[in-house]
């Protein structure tokens, strides 16, 4: 089943009904409406639907990967898959959905905004929206950038390396988490790997506390410099991040990091037991 | 207590401003569409100016633990260029049905140009259509005569005086307002419009039914605590509780609730997704301990180390 049909299907499941009777007229009237119809209707959801949680049941959320690789619309409330359906309902080409998105967000709300940015898996034509997704993770509000950021395919499918680097480091530096990003391990690199270790220097520097996630992503590339910095966590850190550097230095290839992993044998056992992983840490984030 | 500023341009402010407010009790406010003391050119600079209301000034107040509100409208300074008036007006439909706007305005007359009077009555058409209520600023010259001429061309447009909030009161014309059974806001301000000790005087006077203040804290002089230092004035000069709470906070709540768009509940029980989106989990109820303290940004004004 489409995008699309699935979430009109679990609104339809949630709505009382003169939500549903509202949502479906406004989806017949998009069919072949006009931009006004789109914008009015896209903006009047949450006075129309509400936004209590969407709460995807399991097998809802399975529905989703299966009709969309790497869809997850675990937290997203109903005036988010409402809009979404709406918009693509309304999904003509790929130029014209762009322009109208272009149009929406230049005027959305912030309820609007994390909502359209959410939506980006499921947009046609997906390499259109790589300005749009830019643009999203520029923003200063935490909630809109996390909309990009986080359960969402879109970033690790288009982002060139360089913008993914960018979202990663920001996503630390706004305070964010890294464990909701979605192929976070398959787009590690080395401009990242060092990007992130300047980083942690800089924090270490002016006294202040850095991510045990920002690990994650320096393991695999971890060599030199690099691997002084793992070290000096697993012996200056708190346990979270000793964990962390643990498991940064288990993920490299480079036999420097084993010998030094060695010398810490409660956690590289842990770490060959499968008792801590990224999984494990992401509570402590 | 808790107190709401139904009247407040928090664009021109800053986050000490925020915090100090969320320390105070504040938990909900509205900003006004208005002008910005430099005049815009162009119909973009006001589609941003209005997109920030509901977006980044809605997340901003949100980090502090404040609900944000807005009015969306075309302000009568900048009515009186027509050519910018006809094309705002066209765009304000998009924003009038946002989420959290809960009237047109504010709107209404400054010189009192036949421009200003063409686009007053234009969004009051607007409000009927949208079902909305409206926000008056009035005049701040001329501005007894202004005041009822707002109300009657309101009343001749087919609006409801329970529908419109008169703002910028005064003792000359909050009688006529209450009256006509129109809302009356009182904005406190220091030295123009109404000083605290007056507004305790009217309220002693008129009691609480109907009557609310605000602070319209802008780019000038003005003070965004005028709501809170003014409760405290009016306890300590003996005005009931109930009416101090009626004026600094319910009021202004079933005025803009009529909008469907401001429940209490939003900040004694917020959505769950806006508390992970917006308020990052923390539950906003307080008003019994100040917020000082609870979040991160809060409670550094004070200190002179910065970490």
């Amino acid at each position: 089943m489409t995008p699309e049909l699935l979430l009109k299907q679990w609104l339809e499941a949630r709505l009382p009904v003169d939500g549903r009777a509202w949502l479906e007229d406004a989806a017949e009237k998009l069919r072949n409406g006009s931009d006004a119809d789109l914008y009015r209707s896209v903006s009047l959801v949450t006075r129309k639907i509400g936004k209590t949680d969407l709460a995807p049941t399991a097998a809802e959320l399975q529905q989703a990967a299966a009709a969309r690789e790497g869809w997850d619309p675990s937290d997203w409330s109903l005036d988010q898959a409402a809009r979404i359906h709406l918009l693509l309902v309304s999904g003509t080409d790929g130029a014209t959905f762009l322009r109208r998105l272009d149009q929406l967000c230049n005027t959305a709300d912030v309820g609007e905004l994390v909502a359209f940015y959410r939506g980006l898996p499921l947009y046609p034509d997906q390499p259109r929206y790589v300005l749009r997704a830019a643009e999203g993770i520029r923003t200063n509000m935490k909630a809109v950038f996390e909309a990009v950021a986080h359960r969402n395919p879109y970033p690790a499918e288009q982002l060139s390396e360089p913008a993914w680097n960018q979202m990663v480091l920001k996503a630390l530096f706004v305070g964010s988490t890294l464990h909701p990003v979605i192929g976070l391990d398959r787009r590690a690199n080395p401009a990242l790997a060092r990007m992130l270790c300047d980083y942690a220097h800089e924090r270490w520097a002016a006294g202040r506390p850095i991510s045990h996630e920002l690990w994650r992503c320096v393991g695999p590339y971890a060599r030199g410099e690099m691997l002084r910095d793992l070290g000096r966590v697993l012996e200056k850190g708190t346990d979270p991040e000793r964990t962390a550097a643990a498991l940064a230095l288990a993920s490299s290839p480079d036999p420097a990091a084993t010998g030094l992993l060695s010398a810490y044998p409660e956690l590289s056992v842990a770490i060959s037991e499968n008792k801590v992983s990224w999984r494990t840490l992401a509570g402590y984030a | 207590m808790r107190f709401i500023d139904p009247h407040i341009h928090m664009s021109a402010r800053t986050t000490d401003d925020y915090e100090r407010m969320a320390a105070a009790g504040i938990v909900a406010l509205i900003e006004p569409a208005f002008w910005l003391g430099q005049p815009r050119t162009q119909v973009g600079s006001y589609i941003d100016y209005l997109s920030s209301l509901v977006g980044w000034e809605r997340f901003r107040a949100a980090q502090f633990g404040i609900h944000h509100y807005c009015t969306i409208g075309l302000n009568s300074k900048e009515a009186n260029n027509e050519a910018l008036a006809e094309q705002v007006l066209e765009v304000l439909p998009r924003y009038l049905v946002k989420e959290g706007v809960v009237a047109v305005g504010e709107i209404g007359y400054d010189d009192q140009t036949p421009v200003e009077d063409k686009y007053y009555r234009a969004q009051l058409a607007l409000a009927k259509e949208f079902d909305m209520l409206v926000q008056v600023h009035t005049p701040h010259r001329d501005k007894k005569s202004g005041t009822i001429r707002s109300m009657q061309v309101a009343l001749e447009m087919g609006v409801k005086p329970e529908h419109v909030v008169i703002d910028h009161n005064n003792e000359e014309t909050v009688q006529d307002v209450l009256d006509r059974g129109f809302w009356a806001a009182f904005t406190i301000y220091p030295n123009t419009k109404m000083g605290n000790e007056r507004m305790v005087e009217i309220a002693r006077k008129y009691g609480s039914n109907r009557i609310f203040i605000d602070s319209s804290a802008d780019w000038g002089v003005s003070d965004p605590l005028a709501v809170p230092k003014t409760a405290r004035l009016m306890l300590d000069r003996g005005i009931a509780a109930k009416d101090v709470e009626a004026i600094c906070y319910g009021n202004a709540l079933k005025a803009f609730g009529q909008s469907g768009q401001m429940k209490e509940e939003h900040w004694l029980n917020p959505a769950p997704i806006d508390q992970r989106m917006l308020f990052e989990g923390n539950s906003v109820l307080r008003g019994q301990a100040p917020r000082v303290g609870e979040a991160g940004a809060v409670a550094r004004t004070d200190s002179v180390v910065f970490k």
